[in-house]
């Protein structure tokens, strides 16, 4: 199965990927022959057989719900790129 | 005999009797990775100040006859995806080159409160992503028994620094295989646990339903050592099973009369080496002649597993990685001007092609159009697979494979072609897929005097009879007493 450009294009945007046009044929070729390599599983017949969902059967994981020490925020802001007055700064996003 | 080469356990009688104190100890280590890493690069980070100043307190608590945790003393090596307060956590990529933790794992937890020494943080694929360790942003790390090997991946600085001595054991992670590959390829003994076994807590998501921590050892009783240390349910990682502790030492018995072992057919054929083969059914006689019994196996679904497993891992990285935007953390690049600029080009600049080309399959089987062909198709495989296990264990204790089908390969030589790469963890990926433990334990060496590894499989929670016939197996053999020959 071939995955052409334009559909790699688009799975690199939904990915916040960007790739050049020679990287784009690259990686092409290279999802084609992984593609290939995982359709065998269309062989298998998985009639009635249910999703895996949770390997040792637990569902959801319930706790009390207390008030426990979190981190300062200097501290998770130590590792931000650009920050100010105590927040992470992106560009403006709203309006023009 | 220099001190570096000794096991948790002889290290632990002679810090206690005194005849050594963990300083020197440490600093031997400190010592020998500035010599010899140099030439193998295992280590990214050596925390060279805290684990001697880490070290001299512990010594003070021997000399006070202080109550010691289980690894006083003993320096440990980590891999540089699990997360170390006030220390670089770099996955080996360039996204997160200059992060430093601002938490511990809850695995880092557990060491320091047995009293283990830090000692550095250790190489490996980006991100967990690949089976050499060639797939590291920062550099290539060799296999100490050939220096033109691959030491296997991810884990592979893990296991090249304990194979070389540069630490006493190691701590990696294993999501298809990560652990034991290059264990096998190292000489070394390799745990991955039962899913849930072991806290994730801290270790960087690759794959969340695949992920498990556990210890690189020199021998079986040092691997019951640290997984004591692992184990227990933690409230940070809610799938980190409530079982009760056990005491792995207690297992440390050579006796597997009359237990019985299944050898899957499926394992033992294609595009295996003949060494392989050869060493792992010399290690059946072995076992048959220790009084085990010894079956011919199937897991039918085997085939399909390879699939199922880069559509699963991949389509849960796609998600962990999304994290990554250039924003809270991590790279972020210097030429932007809108937001989604600022998105894509930090996370193409700051990953690497291989991470990049699993995100990319793991979006593509996510996406709307190819979910159920891809995706939910490989989870209803993995119920087949988890089903044919367990049936398997109602009969047998244990499973017996190679752990890869190839030894140690040459550095640069399978990096071209994805699909090659990935068939080489054929005999791994099925037990992370599975959920259930297994370990790599050496038997044997090929005709290059490469290592060669065998896996044993054992059922959810079962890491007590892994330990039990690997232990039998280690006093009636005596491979992994080899080292591989360095000058230092």
């Amino acid at each position: 199965m071939n995955i052409s450009k334009d559909e790699l294009k688009h799975i690199a945007d939904l990915s916040n990927l960007y790739f050049t046009e020679e990287e784009l044929e690259k990686y092409a070729k290279d999802m084609s022959s992984i593609v290939e390599f995982a359709n065998q599983l269309n062989d298998v017949d998985t009639t009635n057989v249910e999703l895996t969902t949770s390997i040792l059967g637990e569902y959801n994981v319930f706790r009390e719900d207390e008030v426990k020490p979190s981190f300062k925020r200097e501290e998770l802001l130590k590792n931000a790129p650009e920050q100010q007055d105590g927040m992470f700064k992106i560009p403006k996003v709203i309006g023009g | 005999m220099d001190i570096t080469s000794l096991t948790i356990h002889e290290l632990k009688d002679m810090l206690l009797k005194k005849e050594i104190t963990s300083y020197e100890l440490t600093k031997a280590y400190i010592d020998r990775i500035k010599k010899l890493d140099p030439k193998i690069n295992a280590y990214i980070t050596v925390c060279e100040e805290s684990a001697l100043a880490k070290a001299k307190e512990i010594d003070d608590k021997i000399d006070k006859g202080e109550k010691l945790g289980a690894l006083a003393g003993i320096p440990i090596g980590i891999k540089d995806n699990i997360c170390i307060k006030d220390i670089k956590t770099t996955c080996a990529s360039k996204m997160l080159e200059n992060f430093v933790a601002p938490y511990s794992a809850t695995v880092i937890e557990k060491l320091n409160a047995e009293d283990a020494i830090i000692i550095g943080k250790l190489n490996m694929d980006e991100f967990a992503m690949g089976g050499s360790t060639e797939r590291s942003a920062f550099f290539i790390t060799k296999n100490p028994w050939d220096f033109t090997k691959v030491p296997g991946g991810s884990s592979g600085g893990s296991a090249a620094a304990v194979s070389a001595d540069l630490a006493t054991a190691a701590l990696g992670s294993d999501t298809g295989g990560s652990i034991r590959q290059p264990a096998s390829f190292c000489s070394l003994v390799g745990l991955k646990t039962t899913y849930g076994l072991v806290s994730r807590y801290g270790l960087v998501a690759f794959a969340s339903s695949l992920d498990q921590i556990g210890p690189l050892t020199k021998d079986v009783t040092d691997c019951a050592l640290v997984l004591n240390c692992l184990t227990g349910k933690d409230d940070k990682d809610t799938t980190s099973a409530n079982i009760e502790k056990i005491d792995y030492t207690q297992y440390l018995k050579a006796d597997i009369k009359g237990l019985k072992i299944g050898m899957p057919k499926e394992y033992m054929g294609e595009g295996l080496q003949t060494d392989v083969k050869n060493a792992v059914l010399e290690a059946k006689k072995v076992f048959e002649s220790l009084g085990a019994i010894v079956e011919e196996c199937t897991i039918p679904v085997t085939q399909y597993l390879l699939p199922t497993y880069y559509i699963l891992a991949c389509a849960e990285a796609s998600s962990n990685l999304g994290r990554f935007d250039g924003i809270r953390y991590g790279y972020r690049t210097p030429n932007y001007e809108t937001l989604k600029e600022l998105y894509t080009k930090s996370r193409s600049e700051g990953f690497g092609p291989e991470v990049k080309r699993r995100i990319l399959l793991g979006t593509y089987v996510l996406s709307s159009g190819y979910y159920d062909a891809y995706y939910k198709q490989a989870q209803k495989v993995r119920t087949i697979a988890i089903n044919q296990f367990k049936e398997l264990f109602e009969k047998y204790d244990v499973l017996l494979t190679p752990t890869s089908p190839i030894t140690a390969f040459e550095i640069g030589s399978k990096t071209d072609d994805p699909v090659a790469m990935y068939l080489a963890d054929i005999c791994t990926v099925s037990i992370n897929i599975a959920g259930v433990p297994a370990i790599s334990i050496p038997c044997g060496f090929d005709s290059n005097k490469l290592p060669i590894g065998m896996q044993l499989i054992g059922n959810h929670f079962d890491e007590k009879t892994l330990i039990q016939f690997a232990y039998t197996y280690e006093q009636n053999t005596s491979w992994y007493k080899n080292k591989p020959e360095l000058e230092v």
